[in-house]
């Protein structure tokens, strides 16, 4: 067999992992890009920034206060366990809160961008078609900006499969819940299993180069997506 | 005409990197004398001591020491990472390099190593391996025994006692034995089973509390080190691992629950 049991378990739980994280942070971050690309109010640079911050701090950090927050001293943690939900740290869901902290910009940015390169002419006309603002937004604003989100997508998901730091951080290394393949390639060479690992990160970058050759066919016939 | 000045931009930038980039390794290379240890994440505080005491005798002397995990340094050395000196928690990856020709001189042990059970919120003094089956007790950390030398004693100290099947479902997993003591430090696991020389750190000790796990339910944790093939002629190298074998060195490892060589 090419890939072991284990391996294909950690195949399956990066795949769920980036899938619900994407899904999240569509929810999530197309609201923020629309207040962040249209909003004049004074938040607006700082919270691009809290936005930004994941892409320059490293996971050592998120992951260090991802655990304490989340740990049972922590705001976040004392919530949870009030709530009758535990503890998140060594859980899925809690993987998926990190997640979604941590590939925030990944999606926020392209769609905020998207939606900053189409102006306000578009929308103007939706108006003085007699569109509601929110009609506006779901009928002109969203298809247009679908290179943007289709770009975010696939940054979304493609990075989070990509997390190692904070997981390794917070997870527990437990095998279907948070040992993802990054953690689970980190395993294998650590116990010198080479053979292994080399299989699974073949796997890894084949992926990856995929991924990145359909962001490329995207980009050139649509300037509005990315950065 | 914008994307060119951006580019000129971007070319200024690249050289102004490059250049202090290229001030900083100089600086780097002034020093004539000057080692970088490798030891294992057990090490942290006894290390770091040794290290203070040896530069109070040899100011002009660096030394630098970088953390981790044995098994990792082990991949790194064979892959040439610029170690001078190797401390791993288990005897059997120095012993691997040196056969494969990546010492200098023959590997020499330092240490026994010894596990405790440690809790920052309970008190562990008045606790046994048995107590952690406690369902009030739902996540114990132990280092991961794949490949981490005191997750490996950790696991045989549980099969041997009879409570692996127990425990399991509880267990998360620490990449080396710090990770493990700060997962139990930060309250997310309720114990752990970590190195004694981390227990009896100031910034853990003042916690909970520690029961030292018996050393006959688990095969010794056999700690050496060598000095690596590259630097063979650093008298530094050699002086720092002389200094090991000092009484100064060997008070300071014995503080932190070390069981020296020839010694019980």
């Amino acid at each position: 067999m090419f890939l072991s049991a284990s391996d294909i378990q950690s195949i399956f739980l990066t795949l769920r992992l980036a899938a619900l994280v994407t899904a999240i942070l569509y929810f999530l971050g197309i609201p923020m890009a629309w207040w962040l690309a249209r909003s004049r109010s004074r938040w607006r640079g700082p919270i691009n920034a809290v936005v930004a911050l994941p892409l320059v701090l490293p996971p050592s950090v998120l992951g260090f206060y991802l655990l304490l927050t989340m740990g049972p001293h922590g705001p976040v943690g004392k919530l949870t366990e009030a709530l009758g939900l535990g503890l998140l740290p060594f859980t899925f869901p809690g993987l998926v809160v990190a997640s979604v902290f941590y590939s925030l910009p990944f999606m926020v940015q392209p769609v905020q961008n998207a939606f900053a390169a189409m102006g306000e002419r578009p929308l103007e006309a939706a108006a003085t078609l007699g569109a509601s603002p929110l009609d506006a937004f779901f009928t002109v604003a969203l298809p247009l900006a679908r290179p943007g989100l289709l770009t975010a997508g696939i940054m979304t998901f493609a990075h989070t499969i990509g997390e190692f730091g904070v997981v390794l951080m917070i997870g527990g290394n437990l095998p279907g819940v948070s040992r993802v393949v990054s953690v689970q390639i980190y395993d294998h060479v650590e116990a010198l299993e080479y053979a292994q690992a080399h299989r699974l990160a073949a796997v890894m970058l084949i992926f990856s180069f995929v991924v990145l050759m359909i962001l490329q066919r995207w980009r050139p016939k649509n300037g509005q997506g990315g950065a | 005409m914008k994307p060119k000045k951006n580019i000129q931009v971007f070319r200024t930038a690249l050289l102004g990197i490059t250049l202090l980039a290229g001030m900083l390794v100089s600086v780097g290379q002034a020093r004539a004398e000057k080692i970088t240890v490798a030891a294992a994440a057990d090490l942290k505080f006894a290390m770091n001591e040794i290290v203070a005491a040896y530069k109070k005798s040899n100011p002009t002397d660096e030394v630098d020491v970088v953390y981790g995990s044995s098994g990792k340094f082990h991949t790194q050395i064979q892959q040439g990472a610029p170690y001078d000196l190797y401390f791993s928690a288990d005897i059997a990856y120095p012993r691997e390099l040196a056969k494969a020709g990546f010492s200098a001189f023959e590997v020499k042990p330092y240490a026994l190593g010894r596990i405790v059970l440690w809790s920052a919120t309970l008190d562990a003094t008045k606790m046994t391996l048995a107590n952690l089956t406690d369902p009030k007790i739902s996540r114990i950390a132990i280092a991961n025994p794949k490949h981490a030398p005191y997750g490996k004693r950790a696991q045989e100290a549980f099969i041997a006692s009879g409570l692996w099947e127990k425990v399991e479902p509880k267990l998360v997993y620490g990449e080396n034995i710090a990770h493990t003591a700060q997962f139990v430090q930060t309250g997310n696991a309720q114990a752990g089973i970590i190195a004694l020389s981390l227990a009896l750190n100031p910034e853990l000790s003042g916690k909970g509390g520690y029961w030292l796990i018996p050393d006959k339910l688990h095969a010794p944790l056999e700690q050496g080190f060598i000095i690596t093939k590259r630097a063979a002629g650093n008298p530094l190298a050699k002086r720092f691992a002389e200094y090991m074998g000092s009484q100064a060195a060997r008070a300071l490892m014995v503080k932190y629950g070390f069981v020296l060589p020839g010694e019980k």
